[in-house]
Order: structure tokens, then sequence, then C-alpha cells
């Protein structure tokens, strides 16, 4: 059971907060001097320039995922031979002042539990009001179509990726989401690497204290206000989702051990 | 001459009582023109309106009610969409 060999790998309760959350960032994973380097580069593309092949045109991109703890924390995620979904250089251009719709990426996943890895690396800082991308936390386990949460405007709990340079985001696929207005004189860069697993995403984290007390509050406590009635079936469905990330089936967070109490 | 249009409020509550918390929140403004910014994502922290009843306090009339969620067996912890989706309008008049 015990995952340690490599000690950039994430914690347990790191791990338990991605469950709840849908997502976890991390600052400072980059150094500057990377930064500002990729960042030069990322001033030649525009939205005119196709941002699917700034990864297959860049080797300073590809040295920031090379990182030995950016490696260790898509490790905890994806396994150590996870396969290239797609990526994208996302670009939002000065004094933008119309936020993208509410989606999620992709369509439906029929995946009970596996997931795709979404890494998030900001080349400079992104402030709130540069747009920096607008996530609702613990949304990400609840099926929806793309675009039909399209009508949603604002939700309690949303939040802004706001960055300081060097940080990377890593979202669960299914987290609900849109780019944001830039209200600066600056144009906005954001680099998205999508990541499938390649092997199943049981334990592949440092399992240290997974059943730990700090790792049940986490979960215990992942109650979303925006979830309203459903808050308790959301936080369920994160306690299942840790279940099977840290590989141990008799855990259970869940609220008031549904899963044990019903036989799950 | 002034010209009725209609604003548009989706509101979504915590629970199917018309009192309770408002948790999600958009306003399609027909009353605006094509030049002018609706409200956008992410655009606001706080919800115009506590809860619906609030809203029908000050002018705003329900005219959809959300179909209550139904729970199959073996799907019960199924989750999706916001289920408490109120859709509300106003009639405004505009000066052309």
């Amino acid at each position: 059971m015990n995952n340690t060999a490599n000690r950039h790998l994430l914690t347990s309760v790191q791990m338990a907060e991605f469950a709840v959350n849908g997502f976890i960032k991390l600052e400072g994973l980059v150094p500057q001097e990377l930064n500002e380097a990729v960042h030069e580069e990322q001033k030649q593309y525009s939205n005119a320039t196709p941002g699917h092949k700034y990864w297959h045109q860049s080797k300073l991109i590809r040295e920031v995922f090379e990182l030995p703890h950016v490696k260790g924390v898509l490790d905890s995620f994806v396994g150590k031979a996870p396969v290239y979904d797609h990526s994208f250089l996302h670009i939002v251009p000065a004094e933008r002042h119309s936020g993208q719709s509410y989606h999620g990426d992709s369509v439906i996943d029929t995946r009970p539990f596996a997931f795709d890895i979404q890494a998030f690396y900001f080349s400079h800082d992104a402030p709130e009001i540069m747009g920096p991308t607008l996530i609702l936390p613990g949304s990400h386990l609840r099926k929806i179509s793309t675009f039909s949460i399209g009508r949603y405007k604002n939700i309690i709990g949303q939040r802004r990726l706001a960055a300081k340079a060097g940080t990377i985001a890593f979202l669960h696929h299914g987290i609900w989401h849109c780019a944001q207005p830039n209200y600066t004189d600056q144009t906005r860069y954001v680099f998205k690497l999508r990541l499938r697993p390649g092997q199943e995403q049981r334990g592949l984290f440092n399992t240290d204290g997974y059943d730990s007390p700090e790792v049940a509050e986490v979960i215990r406590k992942g109650m979303h206000t925006w979830a309203g009635d459903e808050a308790r079936l959301n936080q369920i469905g994160a306690a299942k989702f840790y279940r099977y990330l840290c590989g141990d089936d008799r855990v259970d967070f869940s609220f008031e051990g549904v899963l044990s109490r019903m036989g799950m | 001459m002034g010209r009725k249009r209609q604003q548009i409020m989706v509101l979504h509550l915590s629970n199917p009582n018309l009192e309770s918390n408002t948790v999600a929140w958009a306003i399609y403004d027909g009353a605006k023109s094509k030049k002018e910014a609706q409200m956008t994502t992410g655009d606001s922290d706080t919800p115009p309106y506590a809860s619906v009843l609030d809203a029908m306090r000050d002018g705003w009339y329900v005219i959809q009610f959300p179909t209550l969620p139904s729970y199959r067996s073996g799907y019960e912890h199924e989750l999706g969409h916001l289920p408490y989706e109120y859709i509300l309008e106003r009639k405004v008049t505009v000066h052309e």
C-alpha cells in the first residue's frame, strides 16, 4: 500500500483535497528564470496561431513538465506512463471584457472514477483582474454535457485561479469552469496540458496516512454550499472517489458512514 | 414612445422552499441593446436576491418552477445540474 518512493508525490491530505474540490493549486513549482523564458516565448503566439501546436513546437514548455516535482505531481494523478490527450495555449487578449460560458471539457465521461488530469501552468502573474480561469470547487463528479451548464453565470463558492508565475493548477477533467474577462492592458496566457492515466489510478500518491484523522477531516468537511440539499450526496461522491484513489475499499469518510451503512 | 422589454432572472435555490438561499444566479436583460454588456460569468459574488421570495417582493414574477428530482433505484446518488432552478421575469419600459 505505502507508496513513498518518490518524495515529490502528493501527500494524502493533498489528494483528499483534490477528491473533495476537484483541483489543487501548487505555487512555486517552476523557477522564475524558466517562467520568464516561457512567457517571452508565449508572447510570440496569438489567437491566430493554433494553441494546440505550442506543446509540439516548444522545448521550454516540455522542460516545465519534466521538472522532478512537476512530474511527481503528475505521477500522483495519472501514473508514470500517462497518455497525452491534448494541450492548448489559451490566450485572453488585453481588455477583453466578456467571460466564457460555464462548461465542462470534452464530453460526458462514462468512467466511474478514472479521470484525466488537466494541468494549467501560469508563466506570469495572473491576478484576478487579468482573467484567470474560474472554477466551481466540488463540481467535478457531477454529470453535465459540456455547455449544458452554459445558462449559469454566478455560483456561490466559485473561485478564480489567480496565480503567481510558476504556479500549476491541476484540475479533474470534469470540473465546471470558464475563462474570465481580462481588464488589464496585458495579454493573459495559460498553458493547458491534458493527460490520460496510463494505469489504474489507485495508490499512486504518497499514501502515508491515507486513513488518518487529518484526511478524514478534509473529506468530512467537504460540503459545498452551492450544492444545497445535495451537499451530502456531493460529499458522498467525493468519499467514494477518495476510496478509489487511496486503493483501500474499506476506507469510509462519507457523511454518516453511508458507504459502510449501505454496503457500498 | 415607451416599449416593454423582458428581463429574465434565473435563481437556483438550495432546496425547493422558495425562502431557501440562492446558490446561483443569472440575469438576461432584454432591455439592453446588443452593444451593452450582459451579466457575465464570475462578475459577482453576492446574489441579487437572497431567495426567490425576496425577488417576488421586489416585483419579479416566477414563470417557471423546477420539476422535483426523482430518485430511481440504483441511481440515487447520481448528480448533475443544479436542481432547484426558478425562472423569473420582469417587464420594463424602454424609450427608443
